[in-house]
């Protein structure tokens, strides 16, 4: 099986934290691969490694030992041109929904499609409306952040991260602010693109009701992978 | 304006958003653009008309060679010149013919106040020296104690000074002597007199007894037809005995009295550095705006970079920024500017006004200076890690 099958792999992966007498490892000899059109969750305890391997699999960090495959690219030594061009393809769901405040709901979706290139306005605002749609948010295209509920940004910021299409949507703890229904909701439609679209999902969660809904579980203990488990989804 | 900015840009037009989505904060940037604008519209109309009064004087005389004392900065400024010299200067094959031009200051007692008039005393029978406007009218002052006045002398009614004719001729007592004016000429108010005056070299000398015919203020010298000034003036610096004295071009000599008001008078100085310090002002205020909306963005910032947005695009918004500022802020600026200008013109009667070359050079000058400060802002995006959001 090629990398078009594993959008992700990681091998002898290393990471350290600080320089000199203050440097800390953060991860130990990591070795994954994820395959394509699956929802992986990563588990365990603060601390344990979970956000900084999504950063480094996210092309946000640079890779300083051991290696990184996205989307068939080698990540240690990346420029930063292919850093940007390999973003682009990604979806990234924060924690803090980081919505730009003087953009409306539809205005920060469309912030996701315009950076694949210069698009018809008219085309990128039916593409975020459509999102936002699916998101449950048809009535609020033009409302600004301040005027959306902690849980309606969230979902702003689900669909900011899929309206491009990704490749590989990278979330970390996507659903603390989303009441039980609209979490159940989001975990679906990422299940539903990986099928129609074989995206690939790597979300740190501890949510319960999405690990019933994951394909793989990976659970994490100080920067080591202790267990992998495969589930029905 | 949004919709204008997209069509430009082909994306949102983040920077027009983030500006105006605090209202007050966009209102007091553009207001603080603008009063950089004003200053510098101010300062530079000043100093534009201290070089139109300065340059003034000098276009009353066609000559081409100016002969003047060694501390004679300024016309106005600086001791005498012995006509010997001129008798010396005119041994130059090139130089065809020259004249001694006198100069003082005459006090116009009026009703009310004082009129004090810079009084150039010239050769009547050298027409040839003048300004074709003066030289038509130089018959009058073949009399004694003639006159031609400047009609847009400061504190002199306008229709007063119109209706001075060679038919209707206006006379008025200075230092016991009577003086008649004949006709009127455009000068205009300067910073060292009301107006200006003309009459000839004798009544000069009656108006001021202690002058000799023998040492006139500054000489002026014609040269023939296709010489060069420059060379010329420099050969007789060579001939001239008196190594001390200015010889000049008069177009140089024009020149350097500009260039002396402008830097060494204390006057040009500070409306110089008037200029300089809107400059810096417009500076200060664009950066800080640009960069506190930076450090305000940064997580945003940060999760643009994260999406794939390359530095181009941060750029962007950081001169797009800057030119909404400078744009949006020079055209109350510019109006302001203008409109404190044509009010001080009206009271001082000084030529104040905003030309469209200065309307250009500020403006462009203010685009500049704005784009300087967004890249100096720019250099706070370098602190926007997306490694830092999860
Ligand atoms: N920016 C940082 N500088 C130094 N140490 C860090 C930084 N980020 C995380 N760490 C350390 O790295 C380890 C892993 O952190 P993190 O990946 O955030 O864990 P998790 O997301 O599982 O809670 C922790 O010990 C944390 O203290
Ligand atoms: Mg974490």
């Amino acid at each position: 099986m090629g990398d078009e099958d594993f959008p992700v792999q990681a091998r002898a992966l290393n990471y350290w934290f600080g320089r000199g007498e203050a440097r800390k490892q953060a991860l130990y000899d990591i070795d994954l691969r994820i395959a394509r059109g699956s929802l992986t969750v990563l588990v365990g305890p603060s601390g344990s490694g979970k956000t900084t391997l999504l950063t480094l699999l996210g092309c946000l960090r640079e890779v300083q030992q051991g290696l990184v495959i996205l989307l068939g690219h080698e990540l240690h030594g990346a420029t930063p041109a292919l850093a940007t061009a390999l973003r682009r393809r990604l979806g990234f769901i924060f924690q803090a929904h980081n919505l730009h405040e003087s953009l409306t709901a539809a205005q920060n979706v469309m912030m996701g499609v315009q950076v694949l290139g210069r698009v018809d306005k008219a085309r990128a605002q039916a593409a975020a409306a459509h999102v936002l749609g699916l998101l449950g948010l048809s009535e609020r295209l033009d409302y600004l952040p301040a005027n959306l509920s902690g849980g309606q940004k969230q979902r702003v910021a689900i669909a900011r991260a899929l309206v491009g299409n990704p490749e590989l949507v990278l979330a970390d703890e996507p659903t603390a602010a989303l009441d039980r229904d609209s979490g159940a909701n989001v975990v679906e439609l990422l299940k539903r693109l990986g099928q129609a679209r074989g995206t690939t999902t790597i979300m740190v969660t501890h949510d319960n009701r999405i690990l019933d809904r994951a394909d793989r579980i990976l659970t994490l203990e100080d920067g080591r992978i202790v267990g992998d488990e495969a589930r029905g989804g | 304006m949004s919709r204008l900015l997209q069509a430009l840009f082909g994306r949102l037009p983040i920077g027009w958003l983030q500006l105006t989505h605090s209202r007050t904060r966009f209102a007091a940037a553009l207001a603080g653009v603008a009063f950089a604008n004003v200053l510098v519209f101010v300062q530079l109309g000043i100093m534009q008309s201290m070089a139109t009064a300065t340059l003034t004087p000098y276009g009353f005389f066609r000559a081409d060679v100016m002969i003047s004392a060694p501390d004679a900065n300024a016309m106005a400024e600086g001791g005498n010149v012995a006509r010997q010299w001129m008798l010396q200067a005119m041994a130059h094959p090139e130089v065809t013919s020259g004249m001694g031009l006198f100069l003082a200051n005459v006090n116009w007692q009026r009703a009310g106040e004082g009129l004090s008039l810079t009084t150039f005393g010239i050769d009547p029978a050298q027409p040839e020296f003048l300004a074709p406007e003066l030289a038509a009218k130089t018959a009058p002052l073949q009399m004694r104690m003639a006159g031609l006045l400047d009609r847009l002398a400061r504190g002199l009614p306008r229709d007063e000074a119109a209706g001075i004719r060679p038919q209707a001729p206006l006379s008025f007592e200075t230092s016991g002597q009577t003086l008649t004016l004949y006709d009127s000429f455009a000068g205009g108010g300067g910073f060292g007199g009301d107006g200006y005056m003309l009459v000839s070299d004798q009544t000069f000398l009656s108006l001021f007894p202690g002058r000799s015919s023998a040492a006139p203020d500054h000489i002026l010298l014609r040269l023939r037809p296709g010489a060069d000034p420059e060379r010329v003036a420099a050969e007789l610096r060579g001939l001239v005995s008196d190594k001390t004295l200015r010889i000049r071009s008069y177009a140089a000599a024009a020149q350097e009295d500009l260039s002396y008001q402008q830097t060494q008078r204390p006057t040009g100085v500070i409306f110089g550095f008037g200029v300089l310090i809107g400059v810096l002002v417009g500076i200060v205020i664009v950066y800080q705006v640009l960069s506190t909306d930076v450090a305000d963005h940064m997580r945003e910032y940060a999760t643009f970079k994260a999406m794939g947005y390359g530095h181009r695009f941060f750029l962007g918004i950081v001169f797009e920024e800057a030119l909404i500022l400078g744009l949006l802020g020079f055209v109350p600026g510019a109006l302001v500017g203008g409109g404190l200008l044509t009010l001080m013109g009206r009271i001082t009667t000084l030529p104040l006004a905003v030309t469209p070359g200065m309307v250009l050079s500020v403006l462009a000058g203010t685009l500049v200076f704005s784009i300087l400060s967004g890249a100096i802002a720019t250099r706070r995006l370098a602190g926007a890690d997306p490694a830092d959001l999860f």
